[in-house]
């Protein structure tokens, strides 16, 4: 019989393993789903993952779409270090987006190198603003942090829907929900010309950075980590809890915040209704596969920038809907979490009868322990 | 207002409330054994892309219900394997079932939008729904809102007054001492997540084939998030969940109310209610944290595996 038992140490080796194990898994179950449907299955695997970063364009677009899910990713890890289940980035990243519109209207054609600063840091802004009605929920009043983030995010959501539908609405839109087209000075600078890539993958891996740097050689990552493995032992040496409750939840909203602003000021220069296709919802997953650390989250927001790419090559290439990128998203967190148990646990082979007279077996077992 | 119009409301509080009230019965008895599922939007999402695909393919709503509840005690199943065998974490394990669970729906879905189905229509109960006032408000619906009544009874009077009730509230709240007198804990976990699975199915399966009768990505609108919210507001109590499900159906449908009075609105701004009725229910309830401490059942959210 199969049987599964604590392991005395972790096991470091699982824990680097279990991305790689999930993402195998993950794409033997895909190459089943393409048999399933009848299609080609290797085709169909070489389409999602291979054919969209076959050229340059290809990976600047890659780059393009990894920067906010890495942004927002950073961001969260600081909070999830802490046990801090903030699910909120998704609304951070929607009110940055909305933040920055409104400052960059503000400015029109205008020019001046200082637009685009404070085009990003009012999206900055309004994420970590968005994020402290959480903090300040779960400090003063004690509410469940994941519930009320969620509850953020819809509101978030509709708040945007009704900006580009009223307020912040184009007046020479023909009527589209969506505002007007920024100003030169309110864009971001492209990275490789030719493409779409902009400065915000910058942003991004300096952010990446920073969460590792935060972690490796601070005292207030130190004190994150402690308050997330054992919040008795962080009372005990008198740190600061709600200070790092409230310090996890402004950066992460900063963060995705800017996210949310480099979005708009970058590829699609104006608001519109479906600024995020889930990049906050996606980085949760980029969090757990990173392994919260720098180069890990770096590697796990290009693998999963690569999903949203291959749902549109599917439907491009294949006539499969898009929306096979939140399958391949759920499998490989699914797997992931699964392979991560074998990280505290081990399988073990025991024999029927060994396991039946547990009479003989428990001194052994005390002697070990 | 006249009295028509509040009788209208109700009724319609009723059947919005109705989803919320299943898929919250079954996390509840889910959270009373100890393990706290987040991922009901995904399961809902899940039993009402069965459900819809069962009407539309047999044409009974009979074999859409069952459908719907198969698809979520199968996606409960996934959650369990994670979070009761291998002793996962209930968060991570529970967003996983979500993202999953939209993800696969929005899949599987996509040949079903813009298609119709004759979903479930009025059932008056005789004479009951004559009577003025409550006749219309609780008489005069579809089959599954009663259906819902008679789920609630029967959790209610299971948790109260029946040994298993014990036994389940037992695990929940020292899974270690339930074991020691020789309780089947996993099982016992496994059996009170199946039937959040199959709750969350059939709430689901309500959207698009009661609510709604159709299909469209995402349709449960957080509903399932609500349900979590729902069950801390009712402190693991059957009777505060139903009302709290009427309650969260009325701001759901607040709207249509604010609409009946004439304010005009923005339709976005609006659609913001029942979330922001959530948070600041939320808010009421959290701010006393040895209340809800006092009724929270003890093990939830802890992985727990027997010893040996």
């Amino acid at each position: 019989m199969l049987s599964l038992e604590r392991r005395q140490v972790d096991s470091r080796l699982m824990e680097y393993l279990s991305p790689v194990l999930a993402l195998m898994l993950t794409i033997i179950t895909g190459f089943l789903i393409f048999l399933g449907l009848d299609r080609d299955p290797v085709e169909g695997l070489r389409l999602f993952f291979i054919v969209p970063i076959s050229d340059a364009v290809g990976v600047a677009e890659l780059g393009l779409k990894a920067a906010p899910l890495l942004l927002c990713a950073a961001g969260l890890t600081i909070c999830y270090r802490a046990k801090i289940w903030n699910i909120g980035a998704e609304g951070h990243f929607l009110m940055g987006a909305v933040g920055a519109t409104i400052a960059a209207l503000q400015f029109g054609e205008g020019t001046g190198f200082w637009i685009l600063p404070v085009v990003l840091l009012a999206g900055i802004a309004c994420g970590a603003l968005w994020s402290a009605i959480a903090a300040f929920l779960k400090t003063h009043f004690h509410c469940n942090e994941i519930l009320t983030t969620i509850m953020l995010n819809y509101i978030a959501l509709n708040l945007l829907l009704y900006a580009v539908h009223g307020p912040l609405k184009d007046p020479y839109g023909f009527s589209f929900p969506q505002s007007a087209m920024f100003g030169d000075a309110a864009l971001l600078p492209m990275l490789i010309p030719g493409t779409r890539l902009h400065i915000g993958l910058l942003f991004a891996l300096l952010a990446a950075v920073a969460v590792g740097v935060l972690f490796a050689r601070t005292f207030i990552g130190f004190q994150l980590k402690v308050l997330g493995e054992d919040e008795k032992a962080a009372e005990f040496a008198g740190f600061p809890r709600k200070r790092l409750i409230w310090f996890a939840f402004l950066v992460a909203g900063g963060m995705a915040g800017l996210a949310g602003a480099a979005e708009v000021t970058g590829p699609i220069g104006q608001l519109i209704p479906q600024v995020s296709p889930g990049y906050g919802y996606t980085a949760i997953i980029v969090v757990f596969l990173g392994r919260m650390r720098a180069i890990g989250l770096i590697l796990a927001s290009a693998l999963l920038a690569l999903t949203f790419l291959g749902g549109e090559m599917m439907q491009i290439g294949m006539n499969l809907p898009k929306a096979m990128t939140g399958l391949f998203q759920g499998l490989l967190l699914f797997y992931l979490l699964t392979c991560d148990a074998f990280i505290h646990y081990r399988i073990r082979l025991t024999r029927k009868h060994v396991t039946a007279s547990a009479g003989t077996n428990t001194p052994l077992a005390t002697q070990e322990s | 207002m006249s009295p028509d119009m509040i009788v209208n409301i109700l009724a319609a509080t009723v059947v919005a409330g109705t989803p919320l009230l299943i898929v919250a019965l079954g996390e509840l008895i889910c959270e009373r054994s100890g393990v706290l599922n987040l991922g009901q939007e995904g399961m809902m999402l899940i039993g009402a892309v069965a459900g819809f695909a069962g009407v539309y393919a047999s044409g009974s709503l009979l074999v859409g219900v069952i459908a719907g509840m198969a698809a979520g005690v199968g996606m409960s199943l996934l959650f369990g394997f994670m979070a009761i065998t291998l002793a996962a974490n209930q968060y991570a394990a529970g967003l996983a079932l979500t993202i999953f669970g939209t993800g696969l729906s929005a899949f599987v879905g996509t040949d079903f939008v813009g298609k119709t189905i004759d979903g479930f229509t009025k059932l008056p109960i005789p004479f009951l729904s004559d009577i003025p006032v409550l006749g219309p408000v609780l008489f005069n619906h579809d089959l599954l809102v009663y259906v819902s009544l008679g789920l609630f009874v029967a959790v209610y009077v299971f948790l109260r007054h029946s040994r298993g009730g014990l036994l389940l509230r037992a695990v929940g709240e020292s899974p270690e001492s339930a074991n020691a007198n020789g309780l089947p804990v996993l099982l016992i976990r496994y059996l009170a997540v199946s039937f959040g699975g199959a709750m969350a199915g059939l709430a689901g399966a309500y959207l698009s084939l009661a609510y709604t009768p159709l299909w469209t990505e995402g349709m449960t609108a957080g509903r399932g998030w609500i349900a979590l919210a729902l069950v801390v507001f009712a402190t693991w109590r059957p009777v505060r969940v139903l009302l709290g499900a009427y309650l969260f159906g009325l701001a759901s449908i607040l709207h249509l109310v604010l609409q009946g009075f004439g304010w005009d609105i923005s339709p976005e701004l609006l659609a913001m209610l029942p979330y922001g009725v959530t948070v600041i229910v939320l808010v009421l309830l959290s701010a006393n944290p040895t209340r809800t401490r006092l009724h929270t059942p003890l093990s939830i959210g802890q992985p727990w595996r027997p010893s040996r």
